[in-house]
């Protein structure tokens, strides 16, 4: 995304944070630019420069989320893009992508341009509307995607999340349509037949809870069908939520294949297995289910040997009455901004498994890179756009989703004690969150 | 132990607790006044989401028996068909003050949700295709009426294991008693990851039956075959029906039981289902007694009192 958007005013002198971890290095932005990094920062800032005190803070570039679920139009009572938007800030993101999945579909330029306005508004985010594969979601005929591409919103991510495009033709043709305009379908994996009614990853624990079981090869068929057939017509392929350990060895047999394949992985799916669901609490349903932590294992390894390219949050608000039901009656999906980076914290860096510049290319170069997303992800040097997420690593919090910014509360890390907290984020050089307080 | 959700709660003395206490108030039953007055001033509240006549008849008279209130709350005609949540109608009953709630559910885990939201004990009556414990309790009252014992009693269980919270029930229950279960049905109807049940599985019928005390079949409804899980309802019954030319295999003290609703045909000939062998009348009658004892243990408050768990 262009730099459009009114560039900020005032000077920011950040100091002390390492940026990626390293040493501590002054930040100077100015004119929504990072003006200066190092030693010529302080020496450079003007006299009316505002200091942000960052001594020991991680500084990454501004995240950015690939897979977001912001409910407008049509579940305002869920999420708007601002309160989404918000939410974004909270957790470091400095531009998510919004899945087609609303009321009405994204499946048209209006509804996309209309998405578009709404984050721009915002002022808090970097909207970038993902558009429908297939008209209305169905999975029958193709969605003007050409018209999506081409309108103001500039949608280069297509996909019908929530609903998988099963037939192999329409797959094909998408995969081959969107070359056109270097776009990426971004394949939801789940295969409708194997996962008729489906409750819950399908294990001991399924079998002994007596929900439908949601087996994991209804997701790798569909991941090692569409890695052949982008292969085959030369596209890219994005993979939705990766959630097995069967899907990560395929993901990682395709790339050796030379296939342009790309992958995410939830944080939740990072930290969280399907044992939770023994209470019954809907709190744990999502789609994809939890699985055992076999699979939470690989794609920690996935995600560390970058067979499973970066993270993104899936972040799926619902009201509090779509989840204090019985489990076959509640809605699939669990927020995720606000708590992203504490959980890839916890799984990933305190593992020793990312350092923290990897974190920055799984969480903001890489998904910017996968979105063509220019003005994200990109280095903390003089020059680049000021897109930058101050991060306490040290800190700790217990998890309380009243106290977010999203308008509904069903995060399933509600009471869990999470290491780190975003302290701070500027979008081209405007603070969204400053002392971890939204701006 | 408040509630009665899993037979998986229930330990060795809780199990054999209901059950020798079932025996007890079976003699009620005998009676020509058939009614005590340990629950008199308690409120019971039979929430029946599904249409169960059996199970709610009985948890009925079990109730009625110990002179509690009973309050039969059916899903539909009710706020429940006006689309209140699980959730609304369990406050509304809480604030009804009801001691007890029975439910039966077409979703898996109900009983437990209720369970979090009312202060009464829950007794789950069949939650969709997770348990369905007092049917367990009944089953296992009637293996050890007829046979005498439970440790050591080979049962097989044979039909749609997979949909099955009987099933779930029983394999879990009887373990903890010590009878030796074997599922019987085919590989498409058993949960994939059965070989971390305690208990055997086999796939052919005629090779358990003369090693088995007890014969326990599950109905099997015929639209399974529409998603694949058998080809017809008749090769079904040619391969996992119990007929006459089966039964000649079974010991000669064998048992055959079934929790009915039967479908004669199906799973289970009508000369094996009227064979004085076949105990689907005793297990109706001893139903009543077990969920006595259930509502008694749970709701009695002084002693003997379920669970000091």
């Amino acid at each position: 995304m262009s730099d459009e958007n009114e560039s900020g005013g005032t000077e920011y002198l950040i100091r002390g944070a390492r940026p990626l971890g390293g040493e501590p290095a002054d930040i100077l932005v100015r004119a929504g630019e990072i003006a200066a990094v190092g030693p010529r920062a302080a020496a450079e800032a003007g006299a009316p420069a505002r200091t942000v005190q960052a001594d020991g803070m991680i500084a990454l570039p501004g995240l950015v989320d690939l897979h977001t679920h912001l409910r407008e139009p049509g579940r305002e009572d869920a999420e708007t893009v601002a309160s989404g938007c918000r939410s974004a800030a909270m957790g470091g993101f400095t531009a998510v992508h919004a899945m087609a999945n609303t009321d009405p579909v994204a499946d048209t330029a209006g509804v996309v341009e209309q998405v578009w306005r709404l984050g721009r508004d915002s002022g808090h985010c970097d909207v970038r509307p993902v558009g429908a594969v297939t008209r209305g979601l169905a999975g029958e005929r193709l969605a003007e995607l050409g018209a999506m591409a081409d309108s103001v919103a500039r949608v280069r991510v297509f996909s019908d999340d929530g609903m998988c495009v099963s037939d192999p033709l329409l797959m094909r043709r998408a995969l081959e349509y969107v070359k056109a305009f270097d776009g990426v379908v971004a394949q939801h994996a789940q295969d409708p037949r194997l996962t008729q009614g489906a409750q819950m990853n399908e294990g001991e624990v399924s079998d002994r809870l007596g929900l439908a079981g949601w087996p994991a090869v209804a997701e790798e068929a569909v991941i090692a069908r569409d890695c052949l057939l982008a292969e085959h017509v030369g596209s890219r392929l994005h993979v939705c939520h990766v959630s097995t350990k069967g899907s990560v060895e395929i993901i990682r047999w395709a790339k050796q294949r030379g296939c342009d394949v790309t992958a995410e992985v939830t944080p939740h799916h990072l930290l969280l297995t399907d044992d939770l669901v023994e209470g019954y609490d809907p709190i744990y349903k999502v789609n994809p289910p939890l699985r055992t932590a076999a699979d939470v294992h690989a794609l920690r390894e996935g995600l560390a040997d970058g067979t499973i390219d970066c993270v993104a949050t899936d972040h799926a608000p619902h009201p509090i009455e779509a989840k204090e039901t019985e489990w076959a009656n509640a809605a699939m999906g669990m927020l995720g901004l606000e708590t992203a980076l504490s959980v890839v914290q916890h799984t990933m860096v305190d593992t020793g498994l990312l350092d923290w510049a990897a974190v920055a290319d799984r969480m903001s170069a890489a998904p910017a890179r996968i979105g063509r997303l220019t003005g994200h992800g990109r280095p903390l040097a003089a020059g680049e756009p000021a897109n930058i997420a101050l991060y306490d690593a040290s800190a700790e919090r217990v998890v309380d989703p009243a106290a977010m910014e999203s308008k509904s509360t069903n995060s399933p890390y509600r009471g869990m004690r999470l290491p780190g907290r975003v302290t701070g984020t500027f979008l081209r050089g405007v603070p969204t969150v400053l002392d971890g307080k939204i701006q | 132990m408040r509630h009665l959700l899993s037979t998986a709660d229930l330990g060795h003395d809780e199990a054999v607790l209901i059950l020798d206490t079932a025996r007890e108030l079976a003699q009620i039953g005998e009676r020509s006044v058939k009614k005590l007055p340990t629950l008199r001033g308690r409120t019971v509240v039979n929430l029946f989401y599904e249409d169960s006549t059996r199970t709610r008849t009985s948890f009925e008279l079990a109730a009625k028996r110990l002179s509690a209130d009973v309050i039969n709350f059916s899903a539909k005609g009710s706020s429940v068909a006006k689309g209140e949540s699980l959730k609304d109608t369990a406050l509304t009953l809480q604030a009804m003050g009801a001691d007890g709630v029975v439910v039966r559910h077409g979703a898996s885990g109900a009983a437990h949700r209720l369970a979090g939201w009312v202060d009464g004990s829950v007794v789950n009556a069949g939650d969709g295709t997770h348990e369905h414990p007092t049917q367990a309790l009944l089953d296992a009252y009637t293996m050890r009426e007829r046979t005498g014992r439970l440790a050591g009693l080979r049962v097989a269980i044979v039909g749609d294991v997979l949909h099955s919270r009987v099933a779930r029930s029983n394999v879990l229950l009887l373990h903890t008693l010590g009878a030796e279960v074997t599922l019987v049905a085919p590989p498409t109807l058993v949960p994939v990851s059965v070989g971390t049940w305690p208990c055997q599985v086999s796939y052919d019928l005629d090779e358990v039956l003369p090693k088995s005390d007890v014969v326990m079949m599950l109905r099997v409804q015929a639209e399974r075959m529409n998603e694949a899980f058998f080809p017809t309802a008749r090769e079904y019954s040619r391969r996992y029906g119990l007929d006459r030319d089966r039964f000649a295999l079974m010991g000669e003290d064998a048992i055959v039981m079934h929790p009915g609703p039967m479908v004669r045909g199906m799973e289970i000939s009508a000369e094996v289902a009227d064979s004085p062998r076949a105990t689907v009348t005793r297990q109706v009658a001893n139903g009543v007694s077990v969920r006595m004892a259930v509502l008694y243990l749970l709701l009695g408050g002084s002693e003997p009192a379920i669970g000091q768990r």
